[in-house]
């Protein structure tokens, strides 16, 4: 019960723009106490399918920038694959304690920001 | 002239490649925060409009998580049994968060959450 709730809260949170992730991850940590690296597979999985239906509508709206997201992407899948094979070999408590620091940079920069618009994980 | 838009050209690339390198590995790492610095970055070093940013966003992160996710199960990081669920409450609070949205003002909301990410972020790195 508590992981739906969970989920419902990072749900609710991720349709405002704070990212579900910033939320969903240390909430399932905190309660459920999952090793750190399956926490944030969680939040991987759990972006999927809610991006691929989010992604349609704005590919319909015609609202994606095309040449910006392809250098992008290529240079994120590079990125991505760094950053994965790096999270597998660090220690759970080590991965832990960084993303603590990453998720307390995002904190007070959603505090001292001033946007209100909303954007998805 | 030309060359003024090649210099300009040349120093968007380079922008955009540690955009997407810095995005990527935040969210191969992470697992998450690919939006959090894909978002403002295209916005004050593209110049990109915010409404764009946001969807071309999307477009950037679900590749870049797709990859991240098949990484984790390799390394077999993946338990289904929280993530079904997880997914499960995912999707109706998706739902309710679109009508809540409408009700309470999200600037309250965001203040609520930023003060819980802090405070999570000092439970995980000190205890």
């Amino acid at each position: 019960m508590i992981l739906i709730l969970i989920g419902f809260i990072s749900g609710i949170v991720s349709g405002m723009g704070i990212g579900g992730g910033a939320i969903l991850i240390p909430a399932l940590v905190l309660a459920v106490n999952p090793p750190q690296h399956t926490a944030q597979s969680v939040n991987l999985i759990f972006f999927i399918p809610t991006a691929i239906v989010a992604l349609l509508v704005h590919a319909k709206n015609k609202r994606i920038d095309i040449k910006a997201a392809v250098p992008i992407i290529i240079f994120g899948l590079i990125g991505a694959y760094a950053g994965g094979i790096l999270a597998a070999k660090l220690q759970g408590a080590q991965l832990r304690k960084l993303f603590g620091i990453f998720l307390m940079a995002m904190g007070i920069y959603e505090l001292l920001s001033k946007k209100t618009k909303k954007f998805d994980s | 002239m030309a060359m003024l838009w090649r210099d300009a050209m040349k120093k968007n690339i380079l922008i955009m490649i540690l955009i997407g390198f810095v995005t990527g590995f935040a969210n191969g790492l992470f697992g998450s925060g690919g939006g959090t610095i894909v978002v403002p970055a295209m916005i004050f070093f593209l110049g990109m409009e915010e409404h764009k940013a946001h969807a071309t966003a999307i477009s950037v992160i679900l590749p870049l998580t797709i990859l991240s996710a098949v990484l984790y199960t390799a390394n077999k990081y993946t338990d289904w049994n929280i993530t079904w669920k997880v997914t499960l409450g995912g999707a109706a609070g998706g739902f309710v968060g679109a009508k809540l949205l409408n009700i309470c003002p999200a600037k309250w909301l965001r203040i609520i959450f930023a003060f819980f990410m802090i405070f999570a972020s000092i439970r995980l790195i000190f205890f």
